[in-house]
């Protein structure tokens, strides 16, 4: 075959695949969101949207909810990537542990810090058995929002860690060694070893985790639904309720055109704020 | 018969010509070396013969078969690329085998060419490892097995000893040379190794810029350079290159010395001489003694006449001084000349 | 001087075995949630629904025989596995050539395709089940195995394009050459140098897709009614099925993806290193 059209041949599935099933279902779902069936330009969807007893506290809450878990997710995250690089013996039993949530679902996690915060899970057992506690406290009731946001945070902190640790982890093996041993002949401390010279070369994989974990963050649904119920409204649940329970994709889709506007802000905003210079990358 | 002929092949990636038109005739059993720096066109003519790249213009026969338009596979050409390229999935047997798998040779005759060039290349008692149980050394030596095997008209080699230690480059290089001038194969060498190229050329093709400069015996290339790339860039250390105005008559003022060379109405010509064909404490030039390298069998001396950097090498018994001022006396049969406009020689 | 010496030498112990526990109770933290899912599991059913709960769990696989009977479930484990398997099977089929294109070749439109992938990223991706779930339905695929699969793939494919563009990027273009000069054509120095190379990558890009689907519940409730998977079905069981019944329900979901992050962890980190580019 002709090597000049051969990689064309090589991309055109996949580029018809996300053609066909990535870019034009967005269009639709933004076109969902701001026209009528009959094709006429409306704002009433996103305005009945925004204008839902629900609304406000579903976007108050997400948000809130990404800006509990992100910051510590990242220092976590940090904190566990450079003792993974300080580890010899064990490091591969350790690392396996710590990323196995990486591979365990939203609702699965959920299902776990269910077991936990459940009335009769296991913290109210434990509290119980310290003699802290007569009577099983209701975590997760309507009346306890604070304690199920706590719940979420913590679900979501469990899960959701191992994904940028892995990022965080290959980004420092991407850094050779020598920067930090010519800091260290310069006479840098630990800290000033890691502020001044690992933090700035790690600055890519630190945007790519940042962005994936904002979005992720903001897709979240199924921890959720698995702890608070109704009790906890975020965006995606109020897409998944508009969808099915009250059967309105008009508004639906304005839920999700909504969390689209605010990802994409967002993988700007980070990308701006972490933007390498060129000519400064490691590679 | 295996004649390489290379008629017009010109290759540009973008707006950058990688190789401007090259015209050249490689002979039947010939080992010629292209040599360069990074960067001048050897390995993309290399790899252009190769049919690994596709040249912008121009023409590729092997024998008296176009092949530019063909597949690498059908072009009777084996190459050695510079990593190797050992399968690493595949034990050294297998590795030299590939090719006459491919080519559905009987398995008696696979057997025997692989024990043949395997012998060959001494690696008989390697065949059933695998190349990351290999060293650098004996991994070079299956792809040069490799090759040979598949008894090609045409061996094209890519920097085959770059990656290996200077000792075992040396030992390898002497090895080569016998095996290839045993095997009745066209070869073409790729290398930015002088000695390299000196050591094991017919013929040396200096590339500058997409372009061959020079294409003669190592002899002649050393001591007649056809320009003044070829004499900066051949030697180590290079031709002492400095500016004469003529005199008239065919002299020329060099330094404060009149030297006797082309007639020509150039008002400045540029005059070579490399630094060991230069009589020291004789002559009416003086040059003043910057640096010493003592290198064993001579010493180099940095000197300076004028502003101009000058090296000349003297024996090593010869005792000199930093900052001492020497009489020196360039051999007159050793000087050549350049035209400064065109950098060619006169 | 040796006072000194002393004093360095115990904090240099301290920091030893701070470090040691910090890492033992980050690991504590990874794994504990996930036995006490495993041990309610393994209790019974007036176990899981008592307080206060038994320190050490029963031990019997009652609840996971009452979820495998339980109306729905069982067939939604088989659609789950349906729904992972035919992603993979396209995320792989689809994604690796592009992979492939990319590692090899220099294009025209190049970069354009590869921010197309990156793209994906910056898109909440489940919310393509809204639109979807329109398009399927008038095609017929709604409520389909395939259905679901394909907008699971969208999901997959980027990372099968990037994971498989840093396999094909990781084997020297040499080896293929070499293949070319040795006799083979593309297609033949493909199978016989390339894809023993890069079969176990492919392999791990392949589960990783696998899990991708196999925990995606947004999608597979908004695109499924009678073919629910495991987690759809969970999701949708959350209001009014017994507690037993979910955390069983959970640890069908936990158990593949442990085995899958073990098996394939040696190239998460590949990935991941060059996915960041």
């Amino acid at each position: 075959m002709n090597p000049r059209t051969l990689p064309y041949w090589l991309l055109a599935p996949a580029l018809v695949f996300l053609c066909v099933f990535f870019l034009y279902p967005f269009s639709l779902v933004a076109w969902q969101a701001i026209a009528t069936d009959e094709g006429v330009l409306t704002t009433q969807y996103l305005q009945r949207m925004a204008s839902h007893w629900k609304f406000d506290r579903a976007l108050t809450n997400t948000l809130l909810l990404t800006a509990a878990v992100v910051p510590i997710q990242l220092s976590l995250a940090l904190l566990m990537a450079t003792m993974v690089s300080k580890m010899n013996r064990g490091r591969d039993v350790v690392l396996y542990i710590w990323t196995i949530p990486l591979g365990i679902s939203d609702l699965a996690a959920g299902l776990i810090w269910l077991a936990i915060f459940d009335q009769t899970g296991f913290l109210n057992s434990a509290l119980f058995g310290l003699g802290m506690i007569e009577q099983p406290v209701t975590f997760l009731g309507y009346q306890n929002k604070t304690t199920i946001f706590v719940a979420v945070m913590l679900a979501e902190i469990w899960r959701a860690t191992a994904i940028m640790l892995v990022i965080l982890v290959a980004g420092i093996g991407l850094i050779p060694k020598e920067y930090n041993e010519a800091a260290e002949v310069f006479g840098a401390g630990r800290w000033k070893r890691f502020t001044k010279v690992t933090l700035p070369l790690l600055k890519p994989s630190l945007q790519t985790a940042l962005v994936l974990r904002v979005i992720l963050a903001f897709e979240v649904f199924a921890v959720v639904s698995a702890l608070g119920g109704t009790n906890l409204p975020v965006l995606m649940g109020e897409v998944y309720d508009w969808q099915f329970k009250l059967q309105d994709s008009h508004i639906a889709a304005s839920y999700a055109l909504l969390i689209l506007a605010i990802s994409i802000a967002f993988t700007l905003l980070i990308m701006g704020l972490l933007r390498t210079p060129k000519g400064a990358q490691t590679t | 018969m295996a004649e390489i002929n290379i008629k017009n092949v010109a290759k540009q990636f973008g707006k950058t010509h990688a190789l401007h038109s090259i015209d050249m005739t490689i002979k039947h059993q010939e080992f010629v070396v292209l040599l360069g720096a990074s960067g001048c066109g050897k390995t993309t003519l290399l790899r252009i013969i190769a049919g690994l790249e596709t040249a912008t213009s121009g023409e590729v026969w092997i024998g008296d078969k176009r092949v530019d338009g063909l597949a690498p596979k059908d072009r009777g050409i084996a190459m050695v690329f510079q990593n190797y390229a050992v399968f690493p999935h595949l034990t050294v047997y297998e590795n030299i085998a590939f090719g006459l798998r491919m080519a559905k040779l009987s398995e008696s005759e696979v057997e025997r060419r692989v024990q043949r060039t395997a012998s060959l290349m001494h690696i008989e008692q390697l065949l059933k490892r695998y190349s990351g149980q290999l060293s650098g050394g004996q991994r070079q030596r299956v792809a040069v097995s490799r090759a040979l095997a598949m008894e090609p008209d045409v061996i094209l080699m890519d920097e085959p000893l770059s990656n290996l230690d200077a000792l075992l480059r040396m030992e390898m290089r002497a090895e080569l040379k016998s095996v290839l001038a045993e095997s009745n194969t066209t070869t073409i060498y790729v290398t930015h190794d002088q000695v390299e190229a000196m050591s094991m050329a017919d013929r040396i093709a200096i590339m500058d810029q997409g372009q061959i400069v020079q294409a003669d015996s190592p002899v002649e290339i050393y001591r007649n350079p056809a320009a003044h790339f070829v004499g900066s860039f051949i030697g180590n250390p290079p031709m002492n290159f400095l500016s004469a105005n003529n005199a008239g008559n065919g002299q020329w003022l060099v330094g404060n010395t009149t030297i006797a060379g082309p007639q020509s109405d150039k008002p400045i010509l540029e005059f070579a001489i490399r630094p060991e064909d230069i009589r020291v404490g004789e002559g009416s030039m003086t040059v003043e003694v910057r640096l010493l390298e003592p290198l064993g069998s001579h010493t180099l001396l940095a000197c300076r006449l004028g502003d101009t950097p000058f090296r000349v090498i003297v024996d090593s018994d010869r005792a000199v001084k930093v900052g001492e001022t020497l009489a020196i006396d360039p051999i007159a049969e050793r000087i050549r000349w350049f035209d400064p406009d065109t950098q060619l020689a006169l | 001087m040796s006072t000194a010496g002393g004093r360095v030498a115990g904090n240099d112990r301290l920091a030893h075995w701070v470090f040691i526990a910090t890492t033992v109770v980050l690991c504590g933290w990874v794994l504990v949630p996930i036995w006490l899912l495993i041990s309610n599991t393994l209790s019974t059913a007036s176990e899981v629904n008592s307080f206060p709960k038994p320190v050490v769990p029963s031990l019997n696989t009652e609840n996971i025989q009452f979820f495998l009977t339980f109306h729905g479930a069982g067939n939604a484990l088989w659609n789950s596995i349906q729904v992972a398997f035919a992603t993979m099977i396209m995320a792989i089929s689809v994604g690796a050539p592009a992979g492939y294109a990319l590692s090899r070749f220099d294009f025209r439109g190049k970069n354009a395709f590869r921010v197309l992938v990156l793209m994906t990223r910056a898109f909440p991706l489940p919310l393509l089940a809204l639109p979807m779930a329109i398009l399927f339905i008038r095609v017929g695929l709604d409520d389909t195995v395939i259905g679901l699969a394909i907008v699971h793939t969208t999901l997959a494919l980027p990372f099968a394009v990037l994971i498989t563009f840093s396999l094909f990027s990781g084997i020297p273009i040499e080896l293929e050459e070499a293949a070319w000069t040795l006799g083979c054509n593309r297609l033949q120095a493909f199978r016989k140098v390339i894809l023993p190379l890069v079969l176990p990558g492919l392999a791990a890009s392949a589960i990783f897709a696998f899990v991708i689907s196999w925990n995606e519940v947004f999608a597979a409730a908004v695109l499924t009614i009678e073919h629910r998977t495991l987690p759809a079905f969970l999701l949708q069981s959350l209001d009014d099925a017994p507690l037993h019944l979910k955390f069983a329900g959970g640890t069908m979901l936990v158990l593949p993806a442990l085995i899958f992050i073990f098996l394939v962890r040696k190239y998460l980190f590949a990935m991941w290193g060059i996915a960041n580019r």
